[in-house]
């Protein structure tokens, strides 16, 4: 049953992320009075491309094709692991934060790897931005939602979840506000969102993820797309539903999981309108001033973990 | 003016030349061109210097075509070491005591030895492999990779290839190599009627039609001795104001986009699109192609002032929301700073030159229309890309605030000297003025393009067709400053960089 309802979640994510990528370019077009592409061009690229046979660059070896499926797959479990609909875990595959975390970076290393597979100098510079970001990334991420954990005793999310869901008030506590703050930075930053990189940009010499993935074409390049929206609806469905833990499914019930859907794709529209929306007002910063907004959200999850000791 | 007029044109020898250009260059004098003949008996290689306000001069050297060796001026002068560059491919001429004698025209895969401008070049010969690239400098060291980057590109524009040493994320030597599109543009000239090259002169580079039709037309005009009237200057320099507003317009919404800011691109597209429709209606062409012609410029409805006055109001709000932007201005500010003593060194022209606090706007040195003691070129001190950016809005503001006085003057007609430039020599024939020396009919005409100060030199036979058309456009002085100011810039701010200095590339290789 709870396998069942996880592979409902899987889908549920499988289906919602195109439209979600969909939604936030169609609004982002629209508010800065661009036609726009439509809602389904991302879902319509997806496939088109995953229908396509891929070429390899000269003396690329079996990474290529290698890369694009295991950042599909860490982004597939990802989506399974973080409590998206409902609080049901499966008992032989924690569902704790440092997994969650592990399975990412997984994605994260294939991606970096892949970027230097093909041997062209954009490749090896958009890994090495990539994981000089990643490296900033995971520390707050642990820290942040460490902090979370620590009113209730364990790091597994859907415990966390849970006693968000119980316990309403603790949402706006300044131990969450903090950590969700620094959170929804960190996600930015590791989805390749403005202001961190630019996923608009025809430009080599400033891509950062779009660099990665140059040498790609085809079916690769259909699973890096997939993987790499996949990984913003697992991390921005987790902060949505650290922040509104509303509607998430307590039991199993059909009910109850169709509820739970509905609200999750309507918390995460929401929150992607909302980053599309203040995309429009954003610029990118320079590469070296990335360090110091992540070093920022860092302090923020920090003084999130000092409060957690302070103010309980 | 007329006076500075009695030692126009004067022949030096090979011997003589460095003297002479020292002489120049000490004095004040630019070098503004430098053109290569072959005339059949022997080569011809002019020099065409500028002076603030209107003067001109020009040094001839004739070289033996057996044996066409020219003394290298590069020691004095950063840009003639690169027009002697460009005479070595296109004529092989050999420049004696060059620092760097290497192709510069044509590219490493042109087969050597054929040089497309000498009379008996004969047809283009195919592509050989690479025989004559020069070896990138190689430097090394811990850590340093090399990024290299094109010749063809993510986006839409023309070809360049952009070799990056890099340290990090820290540029420590880029080296561009241009040179890909060259369309034999000046040999395309030779045996037209002046009429006829008009049509070429508005393709040098699509985004100056007007500029280089004017500087043509002019230099043709110098050439017949032809006097136009105020009225047709005014509106010439009104076409040239409309062309700096489309393109400014474009380079600030472009710059911003750079730095993901799209909202202003995008809105900055929509006033440049208003802009080239009002051209369309203006002369009949969105690049406003069909306004100018020899002694004439017209258009098929006058410019509408108030359109323009609520562009530039848009574009104000639209600069004001962009350098308000926190992150923006961080971006702009300090990023490939160009100082002004390299800026006067490498002879950079235009907003570039502008922005590294270089007074050099042929609309002020070498005016064809009185703007009046109330224009004073735009400058700023910075030389980074907020300087180029903020000459640009600064600019864009000054043309739409002069564009009612231009069409004023465009419409109170036609008596009176043209000024400055007229030459006021009597037509003769084939139209060569009286008592300028010898050699065939010749003019310059030097134009404030929207990229900076734009010449075209022209030579016209007998039969009244052009024998020879050199020009040289803003891009070709400030290419090499576009390296020199990324010292010290990081490769995800090259884009940027050189978006503010939006050099052409078709009018640089011609």
């Amino acid at each position: 049953m709870t396998a069942l309802a996880l592979a409902w979640q899987v889908l549920v994510a499988v289906a919602l992320t195109p439209l979600l990528i969909g939604v936030m370019r169609q609004l982002r077009a629209r508010l800065e009075g661009r036609a726009g592409a439509g809602v389904g061009q991302p879902w319509r690229d997806a496939r088109k491309l995953l229908a396509k046979e891929p070429l390899a660059a000269d003396g690329a070896g079996p990474l290529m094709a290698a890369a694009p499926l295991v950042l599909v797959v860490s982004s597939l479990v990802s989506v399974a692991l973080v409590p998206l609909l409902g609080i049901a875990t499966l008992a032989w595959v924690p569902d704790d934060l440092f997994v969650v975390v592990s399975v990412l970076l997984v994605g994260t290393v294939a991606l970096a790897l892949l970027g230097l597979e093909s041997g062209t100098a954009f490749g090896g510079m958009g890994s090495s931005r990539h994981m000089m970001i990643a490296a900033l990334v995971e520390p707050t991420v642990l820290v942040a939602v460490y902090a979370l954990s620590v009113p209730v005793g364990t790091t597994a999310l859907s415990a966390i979840l849970q006693a968000r869901m119980t316990d309403p008030a603790t949402v706006v506590s300044p131990v969450s506000l903090l950590a969700l703050v620094a959170l929804t930075i960190v996600v930015l930053a590791e989805t390749g969102r403005l202001p961190v990189d630019n996923p608009a940009t025809h430009l080599e010499l400033t891509m950062v993820h779009e660099a990665m993935v140059l040498e790609s074409s085809g079916r690769d390049l259909g699973w890096l797309e997939l993987g790499s929206w996949l990984r913003l609806t697992a991390l921005l469905g987790l902060v949505v539903n650290l922040a509104l833990p509303w509607g998430v499914a307590a039991d199993l019930g059909v009910i109850a999981t169709l509820v739970a859907t509905v609200a999750f794709a309507a918390k995460l529209f929401l929150a992607g309108a909302i980053i599309a929306a203040a995309e429009v007002f954003l610029a990118k910063v320079r590469l070296f001033r990335v360090p110091e907004l992540l070093a920022g959200s860092f302090v923020l999850a920090f003084l999130s973990v000092t409060a957690s000791y302070l103010i309980v | 003016m007329s006076g500075g007029r009695t030692a126009y044109r004067e022949d030096v020898d090979p011997a003589g030349l460095e003297g002479a250009v020292a002489g120049l260059l000490r004095d004040g004098w630019r070098l503004a061109l430098v053109a290569g003949h072959d005339d059949g008996d022997g080569f011809r290689v002019v020099y065409s210097f500028l002076r603030p306000v209107g003067q001109r001069r020009e040094l001839v050297v004739r070289l033996p075509h057996d044996r066409p060796h020219l003394p290298s001026l590069a020691g004095l002068s950063y840009p003639a070491g690169r027009f002697e560059r460009e005479l070595r491919d296109l004529f092989g001429i050999e420049p004696i005591g060059h620092p760097m004698p290497r192709r510069l025209v044509r590219h490493g895969h042109w087969p050597s030895g054929w040089h497309p401008m000498r009379r008996d070049a004969g047809p283009m010969p195919d592509l050989a492999p690479d025989v004559g690239s020069y070896p990138f400098v190689h430097v090394q060291g811990d850590g340093v990779y090399e990024i290299p980057v094109g010749p063809i590109h993510a986006g839409i524009i023309e070809p360049g290839h952009f070799r990056f040493s890099v340290v990090g994320e820290t540029i420590l030597r880029m080296k561009a190599r241009l040179w890909f599109v060259h369309r034999g543009m000046e040999r395309l000239f030779e045996g037209r009627t002046p009429d006829e090259a008009i049509e070429l002169a508005e393709r040098v580079s699509g985004d100056t039609a007007v500029g280089h039709t004017v500087a043509l037309v002019q230099a043709v005009e110098e050439a017949l001795g032809i006097e136009v009237s105020p009225a047709v200057a005014a509106r010439r320099a009104v076409l040239l104001e409309l062309e700096r507003l489309y393109n400014h317009v474009a380079d600030l919404g472009m710059i911003a986009n750079d730095v993901g800011f799209g909202i202003a691109h995008i809105h900055t597209q929509r006033l440049r699109e208003k802009l080239l429709r009002h051209n369309a209606a203006v002369t009949g062409h969105r690049l406003l192609r069909g306004g100018v012609g020899v002694g004439s410029a017209q258009w098929a409805t006058e410019p509408d002032l108030a359109l323009v006055a609520e562009v530039a109001a848009e574009v104000a709000e639209i600069v004001a929301l962009t350098l308000d932007h926190s992150v923006v201005l961080d971006r702009f500010t300090g990023t490939a700073v160009l100082p002004a003593e390299l800026a006067r060194n490498l002879g950079t022209l235009g907003y570039v030159a502008r922005a590294s606090g270089l007074t050099v706007d042929a609309r002020a040195d070498h005016p064809q229309v009185a703007l009046g003691p109330g224009f004073t070129p735009v400058t700023q001190e910075g030389g980074d890309v907020l300087a180029r950016y903020a000459v640009r809005a600064s600019e864009f503001a000054a043309s739409a605030a002069l564009l009612p006085l231009l069409t004023e003057l465009a419409a109170v007609g036609g008596e009176g000297p043209v000024g400055a430039m007229g030459l006021g020599g009597e037509r003769t024939a084939y139209g060569r003025p009286d008592g300028e020396g010898s050699g065939p009919a010749a003019g310059l005409g030097v134009v404030e393009a929207w990229r900076g100060t734009l010449c075209h030199r022209v030579e016209l036979g007998p039969d009244g067709r052009l024998t020879r058309v050199k020009i040289v456009d803003p891009s070709f002085f400030n290419w090499p400053a576009l390296p020199v100011a990324l010292a010290d810039t990081i490769v995800p701010d090259f884009p940027l960089a050189n978006k503010s200095f939006n050099q052409s590339y078709a009018g640089n290789d011609l």
